[in-house]
């Protein structure tokens, strides 16, 4: 790892004017930038670490929705929202390791968008709206394919509120050395619509899978899912699991999430 | 450089770190307190699991500065000061809970956190909470028997193979 300077501001303001630096970086818990700078794969001169900022911690329910900051841990997450929105709460509690889950954080997850992490689909499917410190985005303008986001330079995601599903399920089927989804689908009932946000599967990252929400809308079951398919071109292939493996599972997946939330 | 204090096993310790120093090489190679392992040094072995401000986490992947002013605990703490060794640890030593030892100290810090939030868990909780804890030797089995014990449960449930 190359060397670099931490600066820990205990308010948004200090870390965004931290963050105007030449080459700063945002550090969430660390559970991915670490790992990459020990590879190199990236060398900021400054890292403004979020975890001191007491505005960024915690959650409250408001208008429907369900608000986080965004330097709430997935531990927080899976302890707290229990109550407020449990299919949430299972996600948080299914990312990674224990240890891993104390230090990793929900703005982190989404800024970084990994194509297999867990928090992107919940976001999606929750149509959650993420405040930054310059703006509110909707989830479904936000990601912009891998480990991509329409975030700015120095943009840091301050809260992520995901409006409360009537009821909700995530079926995470696990890569086991990596712990990230091999495949993972997020299925929200709304009163008005159902939403069905797909990770680990597709080159261009967490996408909704329309064909299951329009059949979803009119009739909530597993049973609306039959003949219903995603093409295995656009999915991802590696030594885990080809395209059509993927594009097989992504509807397996959909339909156990269904009639787990039914 | 820059000074970083925190209080460690119930001491103060202070030493000098750059803004890339590890926590685990903050431990181990400014304080001395090489009972914290590292085994793979990219968060997926937990060998180097230590508790900051009551938490588990991998000290291999996270920054001693963001450790400044926090309350950790490492393995060298768990014994008593005599070196009588904690429930957990003589649980550990008991049920032949380690092979070539590489790992325990890992799993005994994560083991003291699980206890901690659930003091009487299944085999099964057991095995989830491990999940980030890898031991080479593949001497899983007599650990989960070991975590059984020093929670204070049956262990005879837990079947021989």
């Amino acid at each position: 790892m190359y060397n670099f300077e931490v600066e820990k501001p205990t308010s948004i303001a200090d870390a965004v004017a931290a963050l105007s630096a030449d080459e700063a970086q945002a550090l969430g818990g660390g559970q991915t930038l670490i790992p990459t700078l020990k590879q190199r794969l990236a060398s900021p001169s400054k890292l403004v670490s979020l975890s001191g900022i007491a505005e960024m911690q915690g959650m409250r329910l408001a208008a429907g929705s369900l608000c986080i900051g965004g330097a709430t841990s997935h531990a927080t997450v899976a302890a707290e929202a229990t109550g407020s929105y449990p299919a949430l709460a299972a996600l948080a509690g299914g990312i990674g390791d224990p240890a891993v889950r104390n230090r990793g954080t929900i703005g982190g997850s989404l800024a970084n968008n990994d194509p297999a992490a867990c928090y992107p689909a919940a976001a999606l499917a929750s149509g959650a709206v993420i405040v930054t410190n310059a703006r509110e985005i909707a989830a479904d303008d936000f990601f912009d394919g891998l480990f991509t986001t329409v975030l700015e330079e120095g943009e840091i995601v301050t809260e992520v509120r995901l409006q409360v599903p009537e009821a909700a399920n995530y079926q995470k089927f696990v890569q086991p050395a990596s712990r990230f989804a091999l495949v993972g689908v997020f299925v929200a009932k709304f009163a008005n619509a159902v939403r069905v946000a797909v990770t680990g599967a597709s080159e261009e990252g967490v996408f909704r899978w329309s064909e299951a929400e329009a059949a979803l809308s009119s009739n909530f079951s597993a049973d609306a899912l039959e003949g219903l398919s995603v093409a295995p071109e656009g999915m991802m292939a590696d030594i885990h699991g080809s395209k059509a493996y993927r594009a097989h599972l992504l509807g397996v997946l959909t339909k156990r999430a269904v009639a787990a939330a039914a | 450089m820059t000074k970083v204090s925190m209080t460690v096993n119930g001491k103060p310790a202070q030493a000098e770190a750059e803004g890339r120093t590890l926590l685990s090489s903050f431990l181990r190679e400014e304080l001395g307190l090489t009972g914290t392992h590292v085994g793979c040094d990219t968060s997926q072995c937990g060998a180097c699991v230590v508790h900051v401000n009551g938490v588990a986490v991998k000290s291999c992947t996270m920054l001693a500065i963001e450790a400044e002013g926090a309350d950790v605990a490492t393995i060298e703490g768990q014994a008593a000061a005599d070196g009588t060794l904690n429930i957990i640890q003589q649980a550990f030593q008991d049920h032949h809970g380690l092979q070539c030892g590489f790992c325990t100290p890992g799993m005994v810090m994560s083991t003291a956190a699980l206890l901690q939030e659930n003091p009487k868990p299944s085999e099964q909780e057991i095995r989830e909470y491990l999940e980030g804890n890898i031991c080479r030797c593949t001497g899983y089995h007599n650990i989960v028997k070991a975590i059984m014990a020093a929670s204070g449960q049956d262990v005879s449930a837990i079947a021989a193979e």
